[in-house]
């Protein structure tokens, strides 16, 4: 228990989180709030047997994907400001913010948010989601309900709409153009309070 | 120098003797005897309506405080910290696919799951009913407070001033009390034991249980107010209440006689068991016996088929939940076959939290929370007794009757096990997920193939 003020000292470069994602410092000590319930055994990071902990994240089909995204490759841990910096890719995008050229893009970019969910299909990270990535991405979603030849028409209809360049993968730029007409904002952005 | 104190420390003395006997008259005058009869001159709801005065002042003054040094206030929402997609994943799916000519596959649908998977991460429901509920005003005690901070030497003196009275004063006049309450109920309880089973010691038990358990109640500074007590639990059926804490027995026990289920323990708990046995028959099982479902539900039927016992208080939660919300019911109780009258229990957070998270604190650290704490303050509602109707299993039986009494109580309804504070979630949660979404892919397909 503390005050506000001394809250916010105690979580690491507060100033920098701010800047970069975009949050302000209320939202961040309900993040700080949130890290602390998860993280049980108090060792200041989370690994991914914390997010397995939750209830509600382990009845999503897509629960394996959507943790190691949290978690760099080859790293066992997230910590504080990693997690702030994944979860400012769910922040609405800023519709005021001036374009200046010469300022980084901030992390909840439209881009940035179609880059989450383009790593979500490419566990393998190779820059391309390959037909076997998406069959994995459509059994995980549709688990034992379809059967073997249902996926497989799904998946080559899928590519075969959205892979221009013919090499039976789809890249990033590919699955941008595929997506160009969906509200990406509306779909991977969570309203944070206040 | 030493004659000089003499005369010094007899007076100390005298004084001393004379404040403990003061002390301890009106202790008995004021707590006991009313407990005993059952009467209250109704000291704590004064002492109730001040604190609440109090504490809106305190709240108040934090406030202005907050604003004139121009920082955040950290106002707790109890609604979390993000405001959820309202729609069932359902709805969401059938939404994506309006305006579009067939329902297919498209790669944006996993953008669903992921903002919930990610929504869930920053809040969700269930942990959120395992940590003790926040509250919006500050009650003065440094353990539910993230704005303290000293705004003012008023509000500072005035929170020291009652960490003093309540580790000062009021700690050590509930610890005497709960030991006199206890002690009252074994020396007592094994004196009825002594008298032949008839009426007479029916009626003694009853009066004994009752004293102790008032007196208990006055050890926690509890001001419980009893609603709808025509609904009362009656001989041969089963009360059934959603669980807070420990001291859900004791407040309703004060009010009504039951027989209590539990398991069989050693040290000062064993010793209370096997004392209230004496009096009235109560259903304690042996570890061993517990892990044995028919033999547990025989000794139940047995105890409800005899119409001069008392009704069994059963907690179906099977664990502590934070009294914001009604978990899972256990079937067990259900099966029975006999009366259920539920019992709606809802405690005042801004007194003093009662919920006990019993993986984060034990036992006698939790009884030193609330006996430190300022009151506890509840209500219970007495509903209607229920009964299976035709047709109806135990376990949906089960869902009205929690449905009901997470109503009365204003708590939330949820369908989640409470045994997911130390359990993972079943494969059957997401398979249900998996068959939402496969139903509008794959279902749509199937018409068109037809056509």
């Amino acid at each position: 228990m503390g005050s506000t003020s001394s809250t916010l000292l105690k979580i690491p470069n507060v100033e920098e989180l701010v800047q970069e994602t975009g949050f302000s410092p209320a939202h961040i000590i309900r993040l700080y709030d949130r890290f602390k319930v998860l993280d049980k055994e108090g060792r200041g990071h989370l690994c991914p047997k914390d997010f397995g902990a939750i209830k509600e994240l382990a009845m999503n089909p897509i629960r394996d994907r959507i943790i190691s995204a949290f978690f760099s490759p080859g790293k066992e841990t997230v910590d504080f400001y990693t997690f702030v910096k994944i979860m400012a890719h769910f922040r609405p995008v800023d519709k005021d913010r001036p374009k200046d050229p010469n300022s980084p893009e901030p992390i909840n970019s439209r881009s940035n948010k179609l880059k989450f969910a383009f790593q979500l299909y490419d566990q393998d990270k190779d820059g391309k989601i390959s037909r076997d990535e998406l069959l994995k991405v459509l059994r995980d979603m549709l688990g034992m309900q379809v059967t073997e030849e249902q996926l497989e028409s799904i998946a080559d209809r899928t590519i075969q709409e959205a892979d221009l360049d013919r090499d039976d993968a789809i890249s990033f730029e590919e699955f941008r153009k595929s997506l160009e007409k969906v509200n990406i904002d509306h779909k991977m952005s969570i309203r944070f309070l206040r | 120098m030493e004659s000089y104190l003499f005369p010094f420390d007899s007076l100390i003395c005298m004084l001393l003797g004379i404040s403990f006997t003061v002390g301890f008259t009106l202790l008995l005058v004021f707590i006991i005897v009313p407990a005993i009869l059952g009467v209250s001159f109704g000291i704590r709801r004064l002492y109730m309506n001040s604190l609440i005065k109090l504490f809106e002042w305190a709240t108040l003054r934090m406030e202005r405080g907050a604003r004139e040094k121009n920082q955040h206030l950290y106002k707790p929402y109890s609604n979390g910290i993000i405001a959820k997609e309202p729609a069932s994943l359902e709805q969401e799916i059938q939404e994506m696919r309006r305006g579009g000519a067939e329902p297919e596959f498209d790669m944006s649908d996993i953008f669903n799951f992921c903002r919930r998977g990610v929504e869930s991460i920053v809040d969700d429901e269930v942990t959120k009913r395992f940590t003790p509920e926040e509250l919006e005003s500050w009650n003065l005690l440094t353990r539910s407070n993230y704005n303290f901070q000293h705004i003012s030497t008023r509000l500072t003196a005035l929170w020291g001033v009652g960490v003093l009275i309540r580790y000062g004063f009021l700690l050590p006049l509930r610890v005497t009390l709960a030991f006199t309450g206890v002690g009252l109920l074994v020396v007592q309880s094994s004196i009825v034991g002594l008298f032949p089973n008839g009426r007479m010691k029916n009626y003694l038990s009853d009066k004994v249980h009752l004293m102790c358990y008032r007196i208990c109640v006055r050890a926690l500074t509890a001001i419980i107010t009893y609603h709808d007590s025509e609904n009362k639990p009656k001989n041969g059926g089963i009360c059934v209440a959603n669980h807070t804490s420990p001291i859900d027995v004791i407040i309703l026990a004060s009010d009504g006689c039951y027989a209590m289920v539990g398991q069989v323990h050693g040290g000062l708990m064993g010793v209370i068991q096997r004392a209230m046995v004496k009096a009235c028959p109560h259903i304690w099982f042996e570890r061993s016996e517990v892990k044995d479902r028919h033999l547990v539900a025989k000794r139940l039927s047995d105890h409800v088929a005899d119409e001069s016992k008392l009704p069994i208080l059963i907690f179906p939660e099977g664990t502590c939940i934070n009294n914001t919300s009604v978990m899972m019911f256990k079937k067990g109780s259900f099966e029975i076959g006999c009366t259920v009258y539920p019992v709606a229990i809802k405690y005042d957070p801004r007194f003093g939290d009662a919920f006990w998270n019993s993986s984060k604190f034990g036992m006698v650290n939790y009884l030193l929370h609330m006996m430190s704490s300022w009151a506890i303050v509840c209500s219970v509602w007495y509903l209607p007794p229920m009964s299976r109707m035709e047709g109806e299993d135990a376990v949906q039986f089960a869902n009205r009757v929690k449905a009901a009494i997470a109503r009365k109580g204003g708590l939330a309804d949820l369908l989640w096990d409470g045994g997911l504070k130390r359990g993972k979630v079943k494969e059957v949660f997401k398979e249900e997920q998996q068959k939402l979404y496969s139903k509008v892919l794959v279902g749509s397909s199937e018409d068109r193939s037809r056509s």
